[in-house]
């Protein structure tokens, strides 16, 4: 085959007149509506949480006993740490108590998102270090793997009310009570994802080209789990949240002190029949925040899983 | 031709069994071009093969789809019929299409395995076909089933209607299907693809089949595949597919000889010939790689099974010198990745030796291996997977380089150098891997291999999933690199066309043993070894001179 003759042939070859156009993954979750939803409610909270001392809220754990009981929207009065006594207008009524159920809320998103976010990271790296491992060093699988298989045999709220009840209830037990039961799902996730990506002929690449296997564990293996492992994040971060929550229900989770919609709810169980206020703005709230999270992860996963995407391509 | 007694029905010319007529179907926004399939018209006579050619993307499949009533929603018939004895088909109801199917139309695909249930037996899948579309008495369909079953040329029918898909060969399953698409004497059968998932071997016996069943029964096949030398084999007419246009169509000596359009002069022109290309090798150079005894034997292991062994290469001694290249050619299960992984050291040999510039490699530590990595690259078949889809490619072709110590300003100075090299712009070092075509890619695979100043370059299977347009141009700078680096090459290929083009030496393996080892002119024009004349006389148009065009 003579020089022009070869240029002749790709200037025809269709290769040459197909334009691969082809959109990255991040402009698709752009344009998915359920990421959209559930990533602006989750701004909103997020919001929430952060401005909340300027959203006409008080000090959640202040109380009069003068206020208790009172309707949503009733406006009664309140004593300040330092003994002030002030005008205040309850738009969630107010605890047996007389706390501030609206500022109880609102303080609470704060637990609520940091739970949640925090769960799901120290699961998502406990259970990376774990699968990278147990994918890569045959030795330890076993071993790992087993106990994995024994942690996931306890349910998962057994194990956090054991943790919690072991140690002080505090943001941080909760927060590893929570994240440990979770373990199990990431590692066993992030293995298999090992066990196929390791396969692919760019990982052997990278083995022949003399890349150490660390480098390759990171560079190369790693990067190609996160679009799953963000999706599982999701929803370890919405399992988080409504774990914390029934824990504080439950009474065995954070200091009944602490404003969380699980401890709110507690407290408003009793007189459910005379105030449902008191379960039905937290409960909303607590509702609100898992279904957007879900949501978020449902948008994720149809957009990031390349299965998912092309299923969503041919239809 | 169009009689227009019958309103609302056309009738054809006696023979015509498929009339597709100014087909069109559409693609979804945002695709590379308007339509799938642009004006297409063609027909296909009682008794006829013809053969729809065409590189991906020519919209081969989508066609085939369209006359099925087949196609996704997001591809539309825009335009145009497909008349299936006179009915057109486009414009059939689910019901009718569903009554149209098996009984008139059926299709073959390319996978046998996803195309068959796993969890029903060969027989209860045929027998679904009767019960679906005829009235017959039980004992009159188990007889229908087991002469179809004879007739596809299965041995012993009773035990393989009795089995399931997985239990059975991939040309026994593909048997099967065409058993299944045959048993209720349809005037058209839709082949896409029939024989490209097997063998060459197993693809002669197919192809056979499918002629000798057509001819017995009159039935029409509009047989859709991207060879060349399948097209010689079997077809009595060509249409020549190109990004949706039907370039040319006429009767196969014509088209295969005497080309009218570019394009299929260019796609003709690409397919090698079986012929070896005859080039002078130097007796004297060096020897890079040699093997000796290499053998590797997988053993299955569990905890309650019994320990069983499963040799995938035994014996395999082999030599290449510089600026030479040795062919390994094989069906697949022969064993010829099986030696280049162990010679790369992706697994580990069972035994003998592998001696790179005479030192053996084939049992060092992973650590002391390390230095003697770079003398030895790989490029692989599928250019999809080959590359880190989350690294640009200046960073896939640095990788290697940067983890021998050399700096990173040397390294992309290296990897700019290596593009012009395979003819690729520099500016791709600093795009994803996802923006180029499968023949991009795999000039990028080949750079990546080539920056670390291999000696020997390994290529398995590396033109297999391209084009054949795409494939000529990257042999021929596969080709060119080989000279001008001087560089030692194991090819290892299932194509003999390929292997003729580019070996100097030649080893047939089957089975896991090297059954044939010689110079090129050898093995091609006087084979010894039984197997390596099956394997030649199955090589689809062998009959045909090609890459003369």
């Amino acid at each position: 085959m003579d020089a022009p003759g070869r240029k002749q042939y790709e200037a025809l070859s269709v290769e040459a007149a197909v334009v691969v156009r082809q959109e990255s993954a991040w402009q698709r979750v752009r344009r998915n509506w359920s990421v959209r939803i559930g990533g602006i409610v989750l701004c909103v909270l997020v919001i929430l949480a952060l401005v909340a001392p300027w959203l006409g809220t008080v000090d959640p754990t202040l109380f009069d006993a003068g206020s208790r009981d009172l309707l949503p929207g009733r406006t009664g009065e309140i004593t300040t740490l330092d003994g002030e006594v002030v005008r205040h207008t309850f738009w969630m009524g107010s605890d047996s108590l007389g706390r501030d159920i609206y500022s109880r809320v609102i303080y609470g998103t704060r637990v609520s998102l940091v739970v949640g976010i925090l769960c799901a990271l120290l699961a998502l790296a406990i259970g990376i270090a774990c699968g990278l491992a147990s994918g890569y060093l045959r030795w330890l699988d076993g071993i790992l793997m087993r106990f994995m298989d024994g942690l996931m045999a306890i349910p998962a709220i057994l194990i956090a009310i054991a943790l919690v009840a072991m140690w002080r209830g505090s943001l941080a037990t909760v927060i590893v009570a929570i994240a440990i039961p979770e373990i199990p799902r990431v590692t066993r996730l992030v293995r298999s994802l090992v066990l196929t990506i390791r396969e692919e002929p760019y990982v052997e690449a990278a083995i022949s080209l003399g890349t150490p296997t660390w480098k390759i564990l990171f560079g190369h293996i790693l990067p190609n789990c996160i679009a799953p492992l963000v999706v599982q994040g999701t929803f370890i971060c919405a399992f988080a949240i409504l774990v914390e929550a029934i824990l504080s229900f439950l009474g065995v989770g954070l200091p009944p002190d602490i404003p969380t919609w699980g401890n709110v709810m507690a407290e408003g169980r009793q007189q459910f029949n005379d105030y449902p206020h008191n379960i039905f703005f937290p409960g909303v709230f607590l509702a609100v925040t898992v279904l957007a999270v879900n949501i978020l992860g449902d948008g994720l996963r149809d957009t990031l899983d390349p299965k998912m995407a092309k299923k969503m391509g041919s239809e | 031709m169009i009689d227009s007694h019958a309103p609302g029905k056309v009738t054809l010319t006696p023979f015509s069994v498929l009339e597709v007529r100014d087909l069109t179907i559409g693609l979804p926004s945002g695709g590379d071009r308007r339509e799938a399939v642009s004006k297409v018209s063609f027909s296909v006579n009682r008794g006829e093969i013809v053969c729809l050619v065409g590189e991906s993307g020519s919209g081969k499949s989508v066609i085939a789809q369209g006359i099925m009533g087949l196609l996704p929603r997001t591809l539309p018939v825009t335009g145009g019929q497909t008349l299936l004895e006179g009915e057109d088909t486009t414009r059939a109801s689910q019901k009718r299409l569903r009554a149209l199917r098996a009984t008139r139309m059926s299709m073959v695909f390319q996978e046998p395995m996803t195309a068959l249930n796993p969890v029903m037996t060969c027989g209860e899948q045929l027998d679904e076909v009767l019960v679906e579309h005829t009235d017959l008495p039980p004992p009159e369909r188990r007889r229908k089933i087991l002469d179809i079953v004879r007739e596809v040329l299965l041995p012993d029918p009773e035990r393989i209607v009795a089995s399931y898909p997985h239990q059975l060969s991939g040309g026994q399953r593909q048997r099967i299907m065409i058993a299944m698409a045959l048993v209720l004497e349809p005037a058209l059968l839709v082949a896409d693809e029939p024989t490209t998932a097997l063998d060459v071997t197993t693809q002669a016996q197919i192809l056979n089949l499918i002629q000798a069943l057509q001819a017995r029964h009159g039935t029409g096949v509009l047989f859709i595949t991207h060879d060349f030398g399948v097209v010689a084999e079997i077809a009595r007419r060509v249409a020549v597919l190109r990004l949706g246009e039907l370039v040319e169509l006429g009767d196969k000596e014509e088209v295969l000889k005497h080309p009218r359009h570019d394009y299929t002069k260019m796609l003709i022109g690409s397919v090698p010939t079986l012929h070896p290309h005859g080039r002078r090798v130097e007796a004297g150079a060096p020897v890079v790689l040699e093997t000796k005894d290499l053998s590797k034997v997988y053993i299955d292991r569990g905890w309650f099974a019994k320990r069983r062994e499963v040799p995938a290469a035994k014996g395999v001694s082999l030599t290449i010198r510089r600026g030479q290249t040795l062919g390994i050619v094989g069906e697949s299960g022969s064993g010829k990745s099986t030696v280049a992984r162990c010679i790369v050291r992706l697994i580990d040999p069972t035994g003998g030796e592998i001696r790179v510039h005479g030192e053996d490699i084939a049992v060092k530590s992973p650590r002391a291996l390390r230095p003697l990595r770079r003398r030895v690259q790989i490029v692989f078949q599928d250019p999809y997977r080959s590359l880190n889809p989350r690294r640009k490619v200046g960073d896939a072709i640095v990788e290697g380089p940067l983890n021998y110590g050399v700096s990173r300003a040397e390294a992309l100075d290296r990897a700019r150098r290596l593009m012009e090299l395979v003819r690729m712009d520099a500016a791709a070092l600093d795009r994803y891997p996802h923006q180029f075509s499968g023949g991009q890619r795999q000039r990028i695979c080949i750079a990546r291999a080539l920056a670390m100043e291999p000696e020997l370059l390994i290529a398995d299977e590396a033109v297999s999933a391209l084009d054949v347009s795409v494939q000529a141009q990257v042999l021929a700078l596969l080709e060119e690199i080989r000279t001008r680096l001087d560089l030692a090459m194991l090819f290892i290929t299932h194509d003999l066309r390929v292997a003729a083009q580019v070996c100097d030496h030649v080893a047939v393996m089957s089975r896991g043993e090297v059954v044939e080892y010689g110079s090129a002119e050898e093995v091609f024009l006087d084979p010894k070894h039984e197997y390596t004349r099956s394997l030649f006389a199955a090589a689809p148009g062998r009959g045909f001179a090609f890459g003369t065009a």
